[in-house]
């Protein structure tokens, strides 16, 4: 999933500044999952920006809405009827949410609630982790189901540097190195041998560095 | 290993069986030619080849190229250091172009050290190839004329290749292996990271030796004289993948302050003198850390001066 984790509230309330009627946008999908954006993250943050609101003697009108997935035309559709009521939407969603949502109400500012941080999934409660960087031509067969791109912090595909020291990685002992979890893996997988071969470079058009990526699927068209 | 690849003077030394003697310096934070020059004389006789770091620690430092081309002017046979790190696949090939056009006959391909300790941790990194691939990429360009993207080199870059491997980083068992991956990918030469433990270091080199890598690659043992207790404790605290026994720090406390430097140098050539005579050693490659004066006294010290003229 994609995670988030909202923005300070001092932020946030200086990007809404010039506001005094507002939507708060949370979102259903992956947000409300790591706990970042979802209804309870909206009425906890709407409480907190009116009261903030109330003490600087500007009282702000908020209206608190979670859509389905704001990643979807049809649910960002179900708050037309109200929207041009408001100044701005803050949306607690990813920024694929907010740019939603700013490419479907031109007049209104769409503002970024959160900061998107990572694709990856649940440690344990209330801790996530990076797991996929998108890069477009998953590797994961060659390299024991651990990725080397993202859990490497240098994207190494042929093995761990020369700064892995005891498991860690040189840029925080608090970070595993991905290379020895890939070479512990290959390991139990008897697959040691794949570690001699050289990986080629990485064709990386096929990552963002190919410009924004879309994919269509004529089967699907309608 | 027959016939000469390059103008190199590295690789005329270790072909011609002399065991090798490489320094290193590290250009300056600022635009001074003069800085370069000044660690260029201290070194001058000294050593076969010497390395030019680039942005060492990912620290901003004036080019490597750059100095490179100042310490050949003043004789030297210099060692281009490249890093992964800064470098896409197209700045990288370019940077050997030109570099090979200024008569640059020695390349050492790195991975880098990652921008987060370094003075801009804000950086954007670029990592697009890791130093296996470039190797691979810049022996493509001098042995089939051929960049990364298969299209015709107008002249190819004679260049005397080199890798580097740290011996001491996990895992331990595999990192042989990865030397070997270099060795594949083209690494004529390696240099290791700066050794403290040589028992370990012998064990890294008896399993080099065993798969018969010794006889593929020259092999360069890195040594770092200590100037201090605190330097010592630096190095095994703060800097990632350096092994520094207690014993050595023991010894150098063992000394008053004063006399930390000049034990640091005993050490170090003792070191020189026990590496040498491990199976498998080709050469040394000092990494005198902004204490080039003390290069002449280590390498004489070893017995490794005169070097040879070839």
């Amino acid at each position: 999933m994609v995670v988030g984790e909202q923005k300070p509230l001092e932020e946030i309330l200086k990007m809404i500044e010039p506001f005094d009627r507002l939507i708060i946008a949370g979102c259903k999908g992956c947000v409300a999952v790591c706990a970042a954006g979802g209804e309870r993250e909206v009425r906890f943050l709407a409480s907190a920006v009116r009261t903030a609101r109330k003490a600087q003697g500007r009282e702000i009108e908020i209206r608190e809405v979670t859509l389905e997935r704001q990643c979807d035309p049809e649910y960002v559709e179900q708050i037309r009827g109200f929207v041009y009521d408001y100044q701005a939407i803050l949306s607690l969603a990813c920024g694929v949410g907010v740019q939603y949502l700013a490419e479907h109400y031109g007049r209104i500012p769409a503002l970024p609630g959160i900061n998107t941080t990572f694709v990856g999934g649940a440690e344990k409660q209330g801790v996530w982790s990076e797991k996929c960087q998108c890069c477009g031509n998953c590797v994961l067969h060659l390299t024991g189901g651990i990725c080397p791109i993202t859990r490497c912090s240098k994207s190494l595909l042929n093995g761990p540097c020369g700064g892995s020291s005891n498991g860690r990685c040189e840029i925080d002992p608090q970070v595993t190195c991905g290379w020895q979890l890939i070479l512990e893996r290959l390991k139990e997988l008897e697959q040691m041998d794949r570690y001699l071969e050289i990986i080629p470079p990485k064709d990386w058009s096929q990552s963002r560095d190919g410009g924004p990526r879309k994919i269509i699927r004529e089967d699907l068209l309608r | 290993m027959s016939k000469f690849k390059t103008n190199s003077r590295l690789e005329r030394v270790l072909k011609s069986g002399y065991f090798a003697v490489t320094g290193e310096c590290g250009p300056p934070r600022g635009a001074d030619p003069e800085a370069i020059r000044e660690k260029g004389e201290l070194l001058k006789g000294c050593v076969d080849a010497v390395n030019v770091t680039d942005c060492q620690t990912a620290v901003v430092r004036m080019s490597s190229l750059a100095s490179c081309l100042i310490l050949k002017e003043m004789g030297f046979d210099p060692v281009l250091q490249i890093v992964a790190r800064d470098r896409n696949r197209i700045a990288i090939q370019s940077d050997i172009l030109g570099a090979a056009a200024l008569g640059i006959n020695n390349l050492l391909c790195l991975t880098g050290d990652h921008q987060k300790a370094g003075d801009h941790p804000q950086a954007k990194n670029v990592f697009d190839l890791d130093s296996i691939q470039m190797l691979a990429m810049v022996k493509r360009m001098r042995d089939e004329g051929k960049l990364l993207n298969g299209e015709d080199l107008t002249r190819r870059p004679q260049l005397f290749i080199g890798a580097a491997e740290n011996p001491f980083a996990d895992p331990f068992e595999i990192r042989h292996i990865r030397l070997a991956k270099k060795v594949a990918a083209g690494a004529d030469f390696v240099q290791t990271q700066c050794i403290f433990n040589i028992p370990k270091f012998k064990e890294w080199m008896k399993r080099v030796v065993d798969i018969g890598l010794h006889e593929k690659v020259f092999i360069l043992a890195g040594i770092t004289p200590l100037k201090s207790v605190g330097m010592a404790r630096y190095l095994k605290t703060m800097v990632p993948g350096m092994d520094v026994p207690d014993e050595l720090i023991e010894r150098l406390k063992g000394v008053p302050k004063e006399k930390q430097g000049e034990e640091g140098v005993k050490i170090a050539i003792e070191m020189i003198e026990e590496i040498r005579e491990i199976p498998g050693v080709h050469g040394i490659h000092l990494m005198a850390i902004e204490w080039e004066e003390k290069v002449r006294e280590i390498v004489e010290g070893a017995g490794l001066l005169p070097r040879p003229q070839v």
